[in-house]
């Protein structure tokens, strides 16, 4: 980092008057903290304390001694399981698909075509909204009998459903609806990955006579790797940490059917008022998280070309 | 311009305020001062009642020379919330209206203080409001807070489905036979998409303890702050009857909202709905079609557990400002503002001295319909209590759900709620 901030004020060295060389280095190391400060207090207020306490909160046991009671819990915990694993789904629900979409709609807004800008926008718009606005949305649209869904439905004489009020469709429901208004967000990076690349790889393609599919699986789709791990990284912590909408839509409901990590966490402290139990599940998302991050910075960083 | 190191000090003053600014912003808001107290309300029915509960504060400001801030603080469950949470950083409300069924919970975490503390003698209360409101302030001997926006559920019935369907519109159901026939008679007839909606999400647990009573199951309160009703012969009755109206499709499958229910009345999409007397002005308003209101009907026998909110003086601040936040508290709930408040809302009129009120004579008058409630509570039980109150209405709405969804058996899965409620509640009967 300090190199990197560095080296503006050394490509400088010629015209300013030369300071004495060894309080130079230093000074910029001072300054290079010194714009690091706001920053790490910040991530230091809202991040690092937060978990240091989280973990504190969980190794109080019920009449305050310290211990692993709290981890016992969570082990024998059924719903803790119940919403783990919703969460993996709902991960692998929507990220694969998302990130599918995504790539597919940035390859598609990034031909020539007429009304491209409106495209790009019309693709964008659900990232635009905040997720409350998208959960009350959809809230309308599922509800059984009068939403739009169960009404084309019914027009077209299939069965409508419940479809929030079922514990089979409820978790699907939301991935739907995740789907859709993220894959406009992916999209975007896509995009700018797409037109930094130059037009002189497609051309020298032609030339060779290779079809489009294989030069996008063998040379658009390889160059855009730094993309898709940004993606991935970002869609991966958001499908655990985006949890807006069971607020609107469903508290987690029917029986957890549709009730994420981490508002069991939220239930769990503010609900239930019960700090300690509620630290042991932040920390079991932490751990969730982090080697979620070194598994994808670790193993697939290798498998990335950079330029 | 070539940044320079000595801008060193200036960086770290914008680090140093950013931390200030920060600092500022989690500090500023909702502490009530020793010259003016902070009071937070929920709304749980529908309709424009912030702008009602304003007045009522303003007048009683006026009235007691106390400044209070009525804050809005989403429903109850946010409510409750937020007075925790600020309780704990020490800047919670001085009063607020919370479900009487936390209880408590508020008492556990010492949150609140009895009202025999500020009064000496509380008699007048028993003269003001009905015994089965106070009731539900009780706890270990003592009253703990004032009845204010207090309910119980009623049966409400849309009249034109019922003329559609060849019903009589006058002789809403009276028992859960008569109910199940009215309702698939109006399915049959297509007079609605559904004969009932009995909401199953949020309060769900309320519903289910009016069929417990219904079915004669004793108890359904708690006693202590704790419940033992639930694997009871007749809650499984309960359970299972509530099942086999969404099986027999005269009820949505799966479970059924709280909130969009009153919308499905209103839409006509349901001929009979079960909710709490606190919608009833929202329907009142939003209905294009004549509606009943009538007692739930009886199983075994007809009855309801009271609902709703109450006032309580929290254990903040120094003696003073407690005995104003009580003084105000016994202004909100006057019997002439327990009218105005009761007509403004649906609510049930806290007190037999309210309901004497001209106010409340006139409107019971032109719309009847309002006392139905009030004589509802001759049969009413107050609502179930318990310790860690989130907790346990938490795992009895799963169990509903879980039966309603079809995940599980009405007998197996009330046994297991009541050892898993018996395991939370344990550590209180160690005390």
């Amino acid at each position: 980092m300090t190199d990197v901030l560095a080296a503006p004020t050394g490509t400088e060295a010629p015209r300013s008057e030369p300071p004495p060389r060894r309080r130079r280095g230093l000074g910029d190391q001072a300054f290079a903290w010194a714009l690091l400060t706001p920053a790490f207090v910040v991530l230091i207020a809202f991040t690092h304390y937060p978990i240091v306490r989280s973990a504190m909160a969980s190794a109080q046991e019920r009449g305050g001694e310290i211990g692993t009671g709290q981890y016992e819990r969570l082990v024998n915990d059924p719903v803790f399981w119940q919403v783990l694993k919703n969460n993996i789904w709902f991960a692998l629900g929507t990220v694969p698909t998302s990130m599918a979409l995504a790539i597919l709609m940035a390859v598609w807004v990034n031909n020539k075509l007429k009304g491209q800008a409106f495209l790009r926008l019309a693709y964008f718009t659900p990232t635009i909204l905040p997720m409350v606005a998208v959960a009350s949305i959809w809230l309308f649209f599922y509800s059984p009998g009068i939403g739009p869904i169960d009404q084309l439905l019914s027009a077209v004489g299939l069965p409508t459903r419940n479809w929030l009020g079922d514990p089979d469709t409820v978790l699907p429901a939301l991935m739907v609806m995740m789907i859709w208004k993220q894959a406009g967000f992916f999209m975007i990076f896509y995009l700018a990955g797409l037109q930094n690349m130059s037009p002189e790889l497609e051309e020298a393609s032609t030339l060779e006579g290779a079809s489009r599919w294989y030069h996008f699986r063998r040379v658009t789709f390889p160059l855009l790797m730094p993309t898709t791990l940004f993606v991935f990284v970002v869609a991966v912590t958001d499908a655990f940490k985006i949890i807006d909408h069971l607020f609107i839509m469903t508290g987690g409901g029917p029986n957890n059917a549709s009730n994420l990590l981490l508002y069991y966490i939220y239930d769990t402290a503010f609900s239930f008022f019960d700090p300690s139990y509620a630290g042991a599940l932040t920390m079991a998302l932490v751990v969730i998280l982090g080697l979620a991050a070194i598994l994808q910075f670790v193993v697939l960083e290798r498998r990335v070309h950079y330029r | 311009m070539p940044v320079r190191p000595r801008s060193l000090t200036g960086a770290a003053a914008v680090a140093g305020a950013l931390v200030v600014v920060a600092g500022c912003g989690g500090g500023g808001d909702g502490s009530g001062g020793s010259d003016g107290l902070t009071m937070y309300y929920p709304v749980a029915v529908g309709g424009p009642l912030t702008e009602v509960v304003d007045k009522l504060v303003a007048d009683c400001t006026e009235e007691t020379g106390t400044q209070v801030t009525a804050v809005y603080s989403g429903s109850y469950a946010d409510t409750m919330t937020k007075a925790q949470t600020a309780a704990r950083s020490g800047q919670g409300p001085d009063l607020a209206v919370l479900l009487t069924t936390d209880l408590y919970t508020l008492i556990d975490n010492d949150l609140i203080v009895p009202l025999d503390t500020l009064d000496e003698d509380l008699s007048w209360t028993e003269e003001q409001f009905f015994p089965a409101f106070l009731a539900s302030g009780e706890a270990e001997g003592k009253l703990w807070s004032l009845p204010f926006q207090r309910s119980t559920i009623v049966q409400y019935h849309n009249k034109e489905a019922y003329e559609a369907a060849g019903l009589d519109p006058e002789q809403p159901p009276t028992t859960w036979e008569e109910l199940e026939e009215h309702a698939r008679q109006i399915q049959e007839q297509g007079a609605a998409e559904y004969g009932l909606e009995i909401p199953s999400t949020q309060f769900g647990n309320w519903m289910f303890q009016a069929m417990a009573i219904q079915q004669g199951v004793e108890n359904t309160p708690g006693t202590d702050g704790f419940v033992d009703y639930l694997d009871d012969p007749g809650s499984v009755e309960a359970l299972t009857w509530w099942k086999s109206l969404a099986d027999e499709g005269l009820m949505p499958s799966g479970t059924t909202e709280w909130a969009s229910t009153p919308e499905d009345f209103l839409q006509g999409r349901t001929a009979i709905m079960w909710h709490t007397t606190g919608n009833l002005t929202n329907v009142r308003t939003n209905a294009s079609f004549d509606f009943g209101v009538s007692m739930l009907p009886a199983a075994e026998q007809p009855g309801s557990p009271t609902g709703g909110g109450n006032l309580y003086v929290f254990n903040r601040g120094d003696e003073n400002s407690r005995a104003a936040a009580y003084e105000f508290s016994k202004c909100l709930t006057e019997p002439e503002r327990a009218a105005e408040w009761s007509i403004a809302s649906g609510y049930v009129a806290t007190g037999e001295p309210a309901w004497e009120t001209e106010a409340m004579q006139e409107y019971a008058e032109e719309f009847p319909e309002a006392t139905v409630a009030r004589d509802q509570l001759e049969v009413a039980q107050g609502e179930t209590t318990s310790h860690e109150n989130g907790r346990v209405a938490q795992a009895i709405n799963d169990t509903i759900a879980a039966v309603l969804t079809g995940q599980a058996e009405p007998q197996e899965a009330l046994t297991q709620l009541q050892a898993n409620i018996d395991q939370i509640l344990q550590p209180y009967r160690a005390r």
